[in-house]
């Protein structure tokens, strides 16, 4: 409800037309000049960028510094994994209440990503939520830690090493994901419907809660609000669209493995939103593409491009605090 | 498992918890006073292991490589202090964490190129390679009582530091509130850098002493620092005494868990499947500690600020 | 309304609220007046729920709502207005408003809804906008306001609660005599229609609105009374001398 000038407005919404524009035409551009290997690249980009907006969700819009985001990715990419790690081999996951089969069945695996994203969401969301500031740093990076440790002591799914998946997900017969421009299409697709449900979701009642309560907690007391359940619930449904980019993320590299749940991962996720802008819903989106397109460039030129990222990020936090979508989208002040 | 070996692994509890007193005196110290949450503690942890493991051929001494050691680590802790970090103290937390992390890849990027990849491998001095009989029939390794003995002596240090000198006031003062050092004419900057030059050497001597007992390896900074940060969420922000509690606590509870809980399941299914449950379990039981004392006291045992 | 009994608390060495025992009836303003350093915020803050007296009670409509934390007292009906300006900056003055619409009498669980859109939000947000006279500068993001049109929003923000009583901690602060003169104007309106209790600095404004006053003196109580009774009180003109051009 922020007062953009309209022509900031126009701005925006001709830089998001534009934005997906090239990005439904990616896949045609990179074929004109052969360079196949950018489908796979942007696929990557879509899907850390559907990890990044979820976190903006309750970074950017709720103030919640979390730092487990990446627990919630690999608990998605581990729903994936140990069910086809059960298809390959032939074994039930359980028996007992109920006999529950392995499945590749993508309209099964990836909703059930997304809700075993939120149930953890919900249960490290309500210790940590009692805490602010520091401590829920903290805690949110020791969460992740935990879980973590428990991927590496899953022996049975390959402890410390992980699971290669022998197949990808399956979404019926005519969308077959081993194509790489069908799978980059369908990642596109995902990330367009969640970015447009959090922009419903940031504008409801629900939203400007969530929102004020980022601004000015106490005040939103005073006015009779209790934060506490609806900072819960946007953590949950931040995991739920974390646990979804898990998902998809097993898929595109046919890999699962405790590496995807390390700090570092959760830190990279950070940067991304900042990178990109807070508290945007593009933001984010250009953020993952900005830090991957980033890390490739670097990659190339030296082994040791760590050490150049480093310093970038503390550049980044000293001057350029409104991030990559202020910059392209103009002067706005707040998403909306 | 019996007593003599129950006895045994409270010594490794007490030698791993010491060792995170170490490094969460420093760290809950710049929570308290500074309000900044500083992800880069782990690299000076980090660089005081592999300052020692070069300097000790060079010096052909274990101890003598470590007092050169610290004084270098402090310093650059402090360098970092004022070259980086000092902008950040009045910043959201999001930047520090940011700012820092920034930190952490520059510095571990930084021992790669200089050090390699491959880690270190660093023995404890010939005098305290043996083992001691402290109680009858326990042989103990001489270099983790002395770690031990090294943990305990500085939590006394700093004790009589924090509550007799005027520095120790001034730190406790700033700790329980922070406006108040302004107000007191302190030069507050000066406080701020010693204060974060003094984490720094309490973090590289932790480092120094894992040497010997870890490799010193790219990385080992982070794995403790998480660890740190149980500790210092159990203890309470800001509070050295509860950074003494909440890592004797939590190096006791993960050491015996890890040590009992295989042999526990061993009794309820098969030893393959118990080692390795066993294993998940133990890892996870400083969480479930944290989360439990969270549950309790929100603000941690002994929370700084009133 | 509103009462306290023997309220008491202290902060170390500083007895802040020192035995303070009101009675508020409905549909009265009353003023609590008293030097800087008296003690003011902090009673209202114990009234509203912030603080935790350290001993005595608060009883509103009848009811100890002394344990009872903020939010629940404001659900009951207490609002407040912050003396530092507390508004939401990014958001317009509309939406400041009805956020407070939301906590009075929306559900805030809807996830779908443009709450911008909602006109069971922004209507009422729009009513109390126009009561204390910022209708025109709805739209307009709360950080461009200027100063008193902040302190007018903090009004509106309380009165969209849809209080039965108000608490206003200094809403003339910091403004000009033409804003200050606004804000008499608004608080007259809203006379008689709420039981406000007003915390004020402005003299001019307390004994022209007021319809009790207690004067406030270190924490404790040293007067109560009509404006003509306080202002004839020679306690009062004591502890005063000097302070009452302010």
């Amino acid at each position: 409800m922020l007062e953009r000038t309209n022509e900031g407005n126009k701005r925006e919404t001709a830089a998001v037309l534009i934005g997906l524009a090239l990005l439904v035409a990616l896949p045609f551009l990179a074929d004109a000049i052969g360079k196949g290997f950018y489908v796979t690249l942007f696929t990557r980009i879509l899907i850390l960028g559907l990890a990044a907006v979820s976190l903006d969700l309750i970074l950017g819009y709720g103030g919640m510094v979390s730092f487990g985001h990446a627990a919630f990715v690999g608990i998605g990419a581990y729903v994936v994994g140990i069910l086809s790690w059960h298809v390959f081999d032939g074994s039930p996951l359980m028996t007992w209440p109920v006999v529950i089969e392995g499945t590749e069945n993508g309209f099964v695996v990836w909703p059930l990503a997304a809700l075993m994203g939120a149930l953890f969401a919900l249960a490290i969301g309500a210790i940590s939520l009692r805490t602010t500031g520091i401590s829920f740093i903290m805690i949110t990076l020791a969460f992740a830690q935990m879980l973590f440790y428990l991927a590496i002591g899953l022996r049975t799914y390959g402890g410390e090493d992980g699971i290669a998946l022998y197949n990808k997900s399956g979404l019926g017969s005519s969308i077959d994901l081993f194509d790489k421009t069908t799978f980059y299409y369908v990642c596109l697709a995902i990330l367009v419907v969640f970015v447009w449900l959090c922009r419903r979701l940031t504008r409801s009642r629900f939203g400007m809660v969530v929102r004020g309560a980022r601004i000015n907690e106490r005040r939103m007391r005073a006015l009779g609000f209790s934060p506490y359940r609806h900072k819960l619930t946007a953590f949950v449904i931040s995991g739920a669209g974390a646990g979804l980019s898990g998902a998809l993320l097993a898929n595109a590299a046919e890999f699962v493995g405790p590496a995807y749940m390390s700090w570092q991962r959760s830190g990279e996720l950070i940067v991304m939103v900042v990178l990109g802008g807070m508290g945007t819903l593009f933001g984010p989106v250009v953020g993952a593409a900005a830090f991957l397109l980033l890390e490739e460039g670097l990659a190339d030129l030296t082994e040791h491009w760590q050490i150049v990222l480093g310093p970038v990020l503390l550049f980044v936090v000293v001057f350029a605090r409104r991030g990559i979508w202020g910059w392209i989208a103009g002067p706005a002040r707040e998403d909306r | 498992m019996n007593t003599l070996l129950l006895v045994e692994q409270g010594l490794n509890g007490l030698q791993l918890g010491v060792m995170l007193f170490l490094m969460a005196a420093g760290l809950t110290l710049v929570f308290g006073i500074m309000d900044m949450i500083n992800l880069a503690h782990g690299s000076l942890y980090m660089i005081g292991a592999y300052l020692t493991a070069t300097l000790t051929p060079l010096v052909g001494s274990f101890v003598l490589a470590m007092v050169v050691a610290l004084p270098l680590a402090a310093l650059i802790g402090m360098a970092v202090e004022v070259v980086a970090l000092r902008t950040l103290y009045r910043r959201e937390h999001l930047d520090q964490v940011l700012a820092t992390f920034g930190l952490i890849l520059f510095f571990n990027e930084l021992v790669r190129i200089v050090w390699g990849p491959q880690p270190i491998f660093l023995k404890p001095p010939d005098w305290l390679a043996g083992t001691v009989e402290i109680i009858p029939g326990v042989p103990y390794p001489a270099f983790r009582l002395a770690i031990i003995a090294v943990g305990l002596a500085v939590a006394g240090f700093l004790y009589l530091l924090i509550t007799r000198t005027r520095t120790g006031m001034l730190i406790r003062a700033g700790a329980s509130n922070r406006e108040m050092l302004g107000a007191l004419g302190v030069d507050v900057k000066r406080l701020y850098t010693l204060v974060f030059g003094l984490g720094a050497a309490l973090a590289a001597l932790a480092g120094a002493m894992a040497g010997p007992i870890l490799a010193v390896q790219v990385g080992m900074g982070e794995s403790i620092l998480i660890l740190t940060f149980v500790v210092i969420v159990i203890g309470g922000l800001g509070s050295v005494r509860g950074a003494l509690v909440g890592a004797l606590l939590v190096g006791m509870v993960d050491t015996l868990a890890r040590a009992l809980l295989p042999t526990v399941l061993r009794t309820m299914m098969p030893p393959s499947q118990a080692d390795g449950m066993g294993a998940s379990l133990a890892s996870m039981t400083i969480y479930i500690l944290m989360a439990a004392v969270l549950a309790w006291k929100p603000r941690g045992l002994f929370p700084a600020h009133a | 309304m509103l009462e306290t009994r023997d309220l008491y608390k202290r902060f170390g060495g500083l007895v802040a609220t020192n035995h303070v025992s009101l009675s508020i009836e409905a549909g009265e303003l009353h003023a609590i007046i008293g030097p800087n350093g008296a003690g003011k915020t902090t009673l209202i803050a114990q009234l509203a729920g912030e603080l935790r007296p350290d001993g005595g009670a608060v009883l509103f409509d009848g009811r100890d709502v002394t344990a009872l934390p903020v939010q629940h007292r404001a659900a009951a009906g207490l609002a407040r207005s912050f003396q530092i300006t507390s508004v939401f900056p990014p958001f317009t003055a509309l939406a400041n408003v009805a956020l407070a619409v939301q906590a009075h009498a929306g559900h805030s669980f809807r996830f779908w809804r443009d709450a911008a859109r909602d006109g069971r939000l922004t209507g009422p947000a729009r009513q109390a906008l126009d009561l204390v006279g910022l209708g025109p500068r709805a739209d307009v993001p709360a950080e461009l306001l200027s100063h008193g049109e902040r302190r007018q929003l903090e009004i509106a923000m309380a009165l969209a609660t849809g209080p039965r009583m108000l608490l206003l901690d200094e809403p003339m602060a910091g403004m000009g005599p033409a804003e200050g003169a606004g804000m008499v104007e608004l608080l007259r309106k809203l006379k008689g229609h709420y039981t406000i209790l007003l915390v004020e600095h402005d003299m001019d404004a307390v004994f022209a609105l007021a319809d009790w006053i207690t004067v406030l003196v270190n924490g404790a109580v040293i007067a109560t009374g009509t404006p003509d009774e306080i202002r004839s009180d020679p306690e009062v003109r004591r502890a005063y001398l000097g302070e009452e051009t302010v």
